[in-house]
């Protein structure tokens, strides 16, 4: 088991230092002075030499990145261009928001994805199957977007049910929160619980045709029992794992959505950082998605160990 | 979709299904009701010039007019005829869409086949794979198309960077499959190798798969290149796309919903019928499909 752990953290490093080498090559590597790319459009030579100086462009790449990553490690990305404060202060200063936002997207889509996917796949191929897979496709292929505005003109607009935009931090109470992100998470949490939903389906079916479920069902257990207890457990590890990969798509989602609904979290200050050619702030949010991605999946691989026995080794 | 990877490269081992897949396919009603709703935003692309009017030209005395016989869905805030834009917008999504599954495709199976054959090319080609998908590929996208030239190039190669290495994945992920198969063992030992080999063994069993993968990236493509456009960092705003339509309908949402209806119906619409033939063509390359219980 520690060897296991040992192993999946030791596995993570190699795969973040090629991030930050990307993140940082996206910048460096691109046409033109970087130095004037990170000055932005409205800057003067003299600020572009104070640029070229703070962050040693005129040392070799290789320099340059041990200087940049040596800092991020010490949670030091830089300032802004546009507001001159840290880009960590920025990020800490939204991280609620987008927090909230992606919990409670979590919880509603793990609440309507496998309820459904196991109800498809104890049904296979009945109509119940195929409205709720038709449901799914149309779900990851309607934008976040597209059902964000439909939700918005239904029951903000029209019935007045929800704000149309913005977000109410969780000094007002958590119920007050809740409410002003209730639009935004179920618009995100559709599109990725159609996304769990098969998943959960296709790995429902392939328990479902195993042995013990055969074994189960002739020493006459309950289809309830069945499926949740023996199949559902079976099937736990492939959409756990779709959860992991799915979060790269919920950042995604994330970001439309803030922007869409007016809420100041980290995927608003990515839209904005990015209209003001504002590079270190860029750089440094999709280091920090990108990290937050990779240790997800690791908390993931090692969730492994509670439904597989076998990884307990 | 990177999920389909392990599902899909269980799937199509056997070359021939594809023309088994390939006849099978018009029978099903849905699958010719997707081959004919494409068809026809195929045709709207092409022909655009001779349905619609001119997508670009500014008309301020007409701002948010409604339907009329010069615009049939009305103008939008600049007296912009707003089917025109709507059909010249197709030419954008199919554009983006098809290249991108073209371009993620030509990578994806040359590098997948390499780090499926070469053991020490393929570890190093698999961290770097791993690296790239830890990156959210919309940011990823954006950061780029925000970093180059606005253009419609940028937009494509922003898109088809993070779906490359689904499919190098998906490729090596049946390369290996196939590996272990007693005619292409056997093929080894009596002697071929290098590209014969990968071209008489393994690139056929890659085909499958591969379609069904390259139809998503297809889909997911459009997604993408909606998104950029509807967060300003795709081609410039007078290029008509569904993506940048509404978002220039965000700020008269209210009164003029309708506005943002047209192109995200069309956007919602091509999406869907391309994810469906994807489904289509993965079932029918799925000889498992056919032998499925219930509790």
């Amino acid at each position: 088991m520690l060897g296991y752990v040992l192993g999946r953290l030791l596995a993570a490093i190699p795969i973040f230092i090629l991030v930050a080498i990307f993140i940082f090559s996206l910048v460096h590597l691109t046409p033109g002075d970087p130095a004037v790319l990170l000055a932005g459009d409205n800057a003067n030579p003299q600020q572009v030499e104070k640029i070229r100086e703070r962050l040693h462009l005129d040392e070799p790449l290789i320099v340059q990145f041990g200087i940049w990553a040596g800092n991020a490690l010490q949670f030091d990305l830089g300032e802004s261009i546009y507001s001159n404060k840290p880009v960590t202060q920025l990020i800490a200063q939204r991280i609620q928001p987008t927090f909230v936002l992606a919990a409670v997207t979590l919880f509603l889509t793990v609440a309507i994805a496998v309820p459904l996917g196991v109800i498809a796949a104890w049904r296979a191929n009945g109509w119940i199957d195929r409205g709720i897979m038709a449901f799914a496709v149309l779900g990851f292929s309607v934008p976040v977007f597209v059902i964000a505005y439909l939700l918005v003109y239904f029951f903000a607009v029209s019935l007045r049910w929800f704000p149309v935009q913005g977000y109410k931090p969780l000094s007002n109470g958590l119920l007050t929160t809740l409410h002003s992100v209730t639009l935004p998470s179920i618009a995100l949490a559709l599109v990725f619980a159609a996304l769990i939903a098969r998943v959960t389906r296709a790995a429902m079916l392939e328990a479902l045709s195993e042995n013990f479920t055969r074994t189960a069902r002739a020493k006459g257990l309950g289809t309830f029992r069945i499926l949740v207890v023996h199949a559902l457990k079976c099937a736990g590890i492939p959409v756990i794992t779709v959860i992991g990969i799915g979060f790269a798509t919920l950042v995604g989602g994330v970001v439309v959505t803030e922007s869409v609904f007016n809420i100041p979290g980290i995927g608003r200050l990515t839209v904005d950082a990015i209209t003001r050619r504002d590079y270190p702030v860029v750089q440094g949010v999709i280091l920090f998605f990108s990290a937050l991605l990779i240790l997800i999946n690791l908390l993931i691989d090692l969730s492994y160990a509670l439904f597989d026995p076998r990884v307990k080794g | 979709m990177s999920v389909y990877d392990q599902v899909s490269a269980n799937r199509g081992r056997h070359g021939g299904r594809i023309s088994a897949a390939a006849s099978y396919l018009p029978a099903n009603p849905a699958t010719a009701i997707c081959f004919g709703v494409l068809l026809l935003f195929a045709l709207m692309a092409v022909f655009a010039p001779l349905i619609a009017g001119d997508p670009v030209k500014i008309d301020p005395a007409q701002r948010l007019t409604g339907p009329s016989a010069s615009a049939y869905w009305g103008r939008d805030h600049l007296g912009r005829d707003v089917f025109a834009r709507a059909v010249y917008g197709s030419r954008m999504s199919l554009l983006v869409g098809f290249s991108v599954a073209a371009i993620a495709t030509v990578f994806g199976v040359a590098i997948g086949i390499y780090a499926g054959m070469s053991r020490i090319g393929g570890a190093i080609a698999m961290r770097l794979v791993d690296a790239m998908m830890a990156i959210p590929a919309i940011l990823l996208a954006i950061a780029f198309a925000a970093l180059m030239d606005a253009g419609i190039l940028t937009v494509i190669i922003a898109i088809s960077i993070p779906e490359i290495p689904r499919m190098v994945r998906l490729v090596r992920s049946v390369v290996l499959g196939v590996q272990q198969q007693p005619y292409v063992a056997a093929a080894i030992s009596i002697g071929t190798g290098g590209l014969p080999l990968v071209w008489r063994h393994i690139l056929p069993n890659t085909l499958g798969p591969v379609l069904v993968q390259a139809t998503y990236a297809c889909a997911s493509a459009i997604i993408t290149s909606a998104v950029l456009s509807f967060l300003g960092v795709g081609t410039s705003p007078e290029v008509p796309s569904w993506g940048g339509m509404m978002a220039d309908a965000r700020s008269f949402f209210r009164i003029h919903p309708e506005l943002m209806v047209y192109p995200g119906v069309l956007l919602s619409l091509l999406v869907l019928v391309v994810n469906v033939l994807g489904d289509r063509l993965s079932d029918a390359l799925d000889p498992r499909k056919m032998v499925r219980g219930s509790v």
